[in-house]
């Protein structure tokens, strides 16, 4: 089974690397781009076939890893 | 006082921070290491020291936080331990949950290398006896994530109970501006545990005890320390 987790700032949170990111968009002339914020994704395949299981196993996977949740927040998308 | 020095792969301040300790306690501190499960017994503290520990993989400290090692220095620290992390070691601390916030990004973006004064918030802790309230010591920092961030209620518990251990200052002592080299909230360089026995700090002071590099104004805290 094919998951995917977003991990992104919450709002708020100074992020320079979007800033930066925004700034070099800015320069390179791509139009209509009002502001970036860099964020992470996990593709993970999970073993389990139960999509429940799954969903709470990578919740766990957030909550003690994959986020910091005092300046992120997370998303867990399971395929299918 | 007996000290430990964890050594994570990728940890490279262990050597300056056992130093430091033999310098000011006369004894060599055991060295452990991040996949060991237990503390040599009679530890008094335990050193996370500088470095990038697992590359930096994820966030800085994300890994190493939660190392097979870091449930023994829990348990240390649970028992009114001391445990000082310093740079990557305060990265550490705060993913391990020892210490609240998080070190971010610096404001700028760049990798700051240089010396670096600090304010010594109060001097009537086990780490910083051997200085006065409110002097500046003068030590380095190099760190690419040291602006510390918090929770608006976590900053306002750290400032109300005295847990702000030093602040980014100038030479002559004032907190602020061109002194803050990363953004940090309210000028934070390092902060105490509620039990005052853990102190994550973003600057070297085991790298500032020798005349001939630089200075030894970091002296004083591993002589508190030695004397606690």
């Amino acid at each position: 089974m094919k998951a995917r987790v977003v991990v992104t700032l919450k709002s708020g949170v100074l992020d320079p690397q979007g800033k930066a990111i925004e700034g070099a968009l800015a320069s390179l002339g791509v139009p209509g781009v009002a502001s970036v914020r860099q964020g992470k994704v996990f593709d993970i395949e999970m073993a389990a076939g139960d999509k429940a299981a799954a969903e709470a196993a990578l919740k766990q996977a957030c909550e003690k890893l994959l986020a910091n949740t005092v300046v992120e927040n997370y998303r867990v998308e399971i395929a299918g | 006082m007996r000290a430990a020095v964890v050594t994570f792969p990728g940890s490279n301040r262990e050597g300056d921070a056992a130093r430091a300790i033999r310098q000011a306690t006369g004894r060599e501190p055991v060295h452990v290491w991040h996949a060991d499960t237990a503390l040599p017994v009679g530890v008094d503290l335990v050193v996370l020291p500088g470095g990038f520990s697992y590359g930096d993989y994820l966030r800085c400290g994300a890994i190493a936080g939660r190392a097979p090692i870091m449930d023994a220095v829990r348990a240390h620290a649970a028992r009114g331990g001391y445990v000082l992390g310093v740079c990557n070691g305060f990265q550490i601390l705060c993913e391990s949950g020892l210490l609240p916030g998080v070190l971010m990004r610096n404001r700028d973006l760049r990798f700051v290398c240089r010396m670096q004064h600090l304010r010594v918030e109060r001097a009537d802790t086990a780490y910083t006896t051997r200085y006065a309230k409110g002097q500046a010591i003068e030590v380095c920092i190099a760190h690419g994530e040291g602006n510390y961030e918090a929770h608006e209620q976590t900053i306002a518990r750290l400032e109300g109970e005295g847990l702000v251990a030093f602040r980014y200052c100038d030479a002559a002592g004032l907190v602020g501006g061109a002194a803050n080299p990363n953004g940090s909230t309210n000028d934070i360089a390092g902060i105490y545990s509620d039990n005052l026995r853990v102190l994550g700090m973003m600057p070297h002071p085991e790298n500032l005890i020798d005349p001939l590099v630089g200075g030894t104004d970091g002296r004083g805290l591993f002589e508190s320390l030695a004397a606690a």
